[in-house]
């Protein structure tokens, strides 16, 4: 395996790549996501995007903040040549809901809110506190981990430069 | 932010090793060998250790304590002293002037000055109380993954290096390039693909 600081700032581009095609493959492959779990699943943009745009010397950060935020500036900022930095992303899995924020450079998973559960009142309630909160957090781990292996795949194969960048750009620009 | 937090934050670690068996009580050696220590009569200005996840502040590693279902739950606990430079200041200035009155001469060399300034930030550590910083872990055995309940790059950093002198086995963070070599699962024909990619979208750099 490649040194690992040499690999994180060569391979960077990576989880901007991931983070952009998240994005495109929620607005345009809610079917897929929904079989992503045998129970009723639903991926949406939460209320943050980051973006980033690159150029030479300079980088150019982009926010676009809200619950019912107009997500049209993101898309202006794609067509101009900036990537996702980080995506805030709401889960739903049955009757449950999963808030979080990825961050592409990283694969960081910030600001993880999940479903509420019991409270811990006695020394006790922590163990099974401890498994009931590990049980919930590897829901969005392995949701995360679903979504990057579908993009991994996908980068690593003809068909990202073949099928997937002419349809995101398609997306960028209608 | 703890793992029982309302929100918590995670980097992803892979584990790149097993530990001697019996692993319960090399596990509890271990931990009890780099254990958290006091230093508030200390002069040091930094400490790193293990603590236990239900006691941060007084480490018990006994039995299976650190053992939650199928997981190893426990904690890093970084105990920093820090000194604002203006009380190092105030403190400089009394020290140099006693000791002007003391020699009765008009200054002090740069030598002097400086051997002043080690002597204040030593008294003031000793002090100075230690503030905590605890930051929880699950290490999932079977798995090798670690989950590390910080996002901070000095405490992941910490985390690293106390990570290898305890147990002697490295930890790799789960960034992108890491995640697709190691944890997605591709082929060797995938993964020398992987090697060669380069960027396709956004502007170039």
């Amino acid at each position: 395996m490649l040194d690992v600081s040499v690999s994180y700032n060569r391979y960077r581009f990576l989880g901007y790549e991931y983070l952009t095609w998240l994005w495109f493959f929620i607005e345009n492959g809610q079917d897929e996501i929904k079989k992503l779990e045998q129970e009723p699943v639903s991926l949406q943009i939460g209320n943050r995007i980051v973006l980033e745009n690159r150029q030479k010397d300079t980088v150019e950060s982009i926010t676009i903040k809200g619950d019912d935020a107009d997500l049209e500036e993101g898309i202006l900022a794609l067509r101009k040549g900036a990537v996702v930095s980080e995506l805030n992303l709401w889960y739903k899995l049955g009757d449950q809901e999963w808030r979080f924020t990825v961050k592409a450079e990283s694969l960081h998973m910030v600001s993880l809110k999940c479903p509420a559960t019991g409270s811990v009142e006695s020394q006790e309630d922590v163990e099974g506190a401890v498994l009931e909160k590990v049980y919930l957090c590897e829901k969005a781990v392995q949701l995360t981990d679903n979504l990057f292996k579908q993009f991994i795949t996908l980068r690593v194969s003809e068909d990202w430069n073949k099928r997937v960048i002419p349809s995101i750009k398609k997306w960028i620009s209608a | 932010m703890g793992l029982l937090s309302s929100t918590v934050s995670i980097t992803r670690y892979r584990v790149e090793g097993k530990l001697r068996k019996p692993v319960l009580e090399t596990m509890a050696e271990c931990l009890k060998e780099h254990a958290i220590r006091e230093i508030e009569d200390d002069v040091s200005a930094k400490i790193v250790g293990w603590t236990s996840f239900d006691k941060p502040f007084n480490p018990d590693f006994r039995g299976s304590s650190f053992v939650i279902g199928t997981h190893f739950v426990f904690s890093l606990r970084v105990d920093k002293k820090s000194i604002p430079s203006s009380v190092v200041k105030k403190h400089c200035a009394m020290e140099t002037a006693r000791r002007l009155a003391e020699t009765k001469r008009p200054y002090l060399s740069r030598d002097e000055k400086r051997v002043v300034k080690e002597h204040v930030i030593s008294v003031l550590s000793k002090r100075i109380p230690a503030t905590p910083n605890v930051y929880d872990l699950i290490w999932n055995y079977e798995d090798s993954s670690l989950w590390f309940f910080s996002t901070l790059k000095s405490a992941n950093e910490e985390l690293e290096t106390l990570f290898f002198k305890s147990f002697q086995i490295p930890i790799v963070r789960l960034f992108p390039y890491t995640t697709a070599d190691l944890a997605m699962g591709l082929s060797d024909t995938q993964r020398d693909i992987l090697v060669r990619l380069s960027a396709t979208l956004g502007a170039k750099e």
